[in-house]
């Protein structure tokens, strides 16, 4: 249900994973897909590298935080690593509840969480040059950006 | 006693390397190995404010103490990026 992984990912497999055992009326997945295009740079491809041992620990983590307000949500997040071109397919997440409100809730919480604290980064690769990019400090324990996570959650 | 240093993305290039050993002084937290690493690689010094540390694959503080033999991790900003 957490995992990092340089092979193509599949997001239907993570679909079928939630969706196990049955009982969810509502399934919401999202795909996180690189973009041709970023801050006017025209990007040929990305590589994604993780420390992949403590990026499972902190996806498992971040299924943990979901589970403690979502209680009755299953969550899943496989995010890839490696060389990706522009169009594939970087993170996939998927979230099964008995109805779609708390489905979209977890999968936007995951997403959120995932680019605050998950050790994984992005070195694009574009017409000119090349940029590792880098957003937020890494801490799991900011309980701001957690609280953030939840607002944007529950927009 | 000696650790393994482990960096990542924009570090490991500011290093050329991905993995280092070094010798460090009994009782040495992760922010000592972390001046140690600045003192060798001057150009790491803007990180001081964002980076963050891993030891033997969990998230640390850099006030934690560091073992033999003990993996440290210096993770720079995460990818981010906008909602």
């Amino acid at each position: 249900m957490a995992a990092i992984t340089a092979a193509p990912l599949d997001p239907e497999a993570l679909v079928r994973a939630v969706s196990e055992g049955g009982g969810h009326g509502a399934v919401v997945s999202f795909l996180g897909v690189v973009r041709g295009e970023n801050l006017q740079r025209r990007v040929t491809h990305l590589e994604y590298e993780a420390h992949e041992p403590l990026a499972v620990r902190t996806l498992q983590r971040i299924r943990q935080e979901a589970g403690e307000r979502w209680p009755a949500v299953r969550l899943a997040v496989h995010h890839r690593v490696g060389r990706l071109e522009v169009g594939e397919t970087s993170v996939v997440i998927a979230a099964a509840s008995a109805h779609r409100g708390d489905a979209f809730a977890v999968c936007r919480y995951a997403i959120e969480r995932v680019k605050q604290i998950a050790p994984v980064w992005k070195h694009e690769f574009f017409e000119g040059g090349d940029v590792w990019i880098e957003g937020a400090t890494a801490n799991p324990d900011d309980e701001a950006a957690r609280l953030d996570a939840v607002r944007r959650s529950c927009e | 006693m000696r650790v393994t240093v482990r960096l990542f993305a924009r570090l490991r290039d500011l290093a050329g390397a991905g993995e280092l050993v070094r010798e460090i002084p009994a009782g040495a937290t992760v922010a000592a190995v972390w001046h140690a690493l600045v003192s060798e690689y001057p150009a790491m010094a803007p990180y001081q404010a964002s980076v963050s540390s891993a030891v033997n694959d969990d998230y640390s503080r850099m006030d934690r103490p560091v073992a033999d033999g003990d993996e440290v991790a210096f993770l720079p900003p995460v990818s981010g990026g906008a909602a």
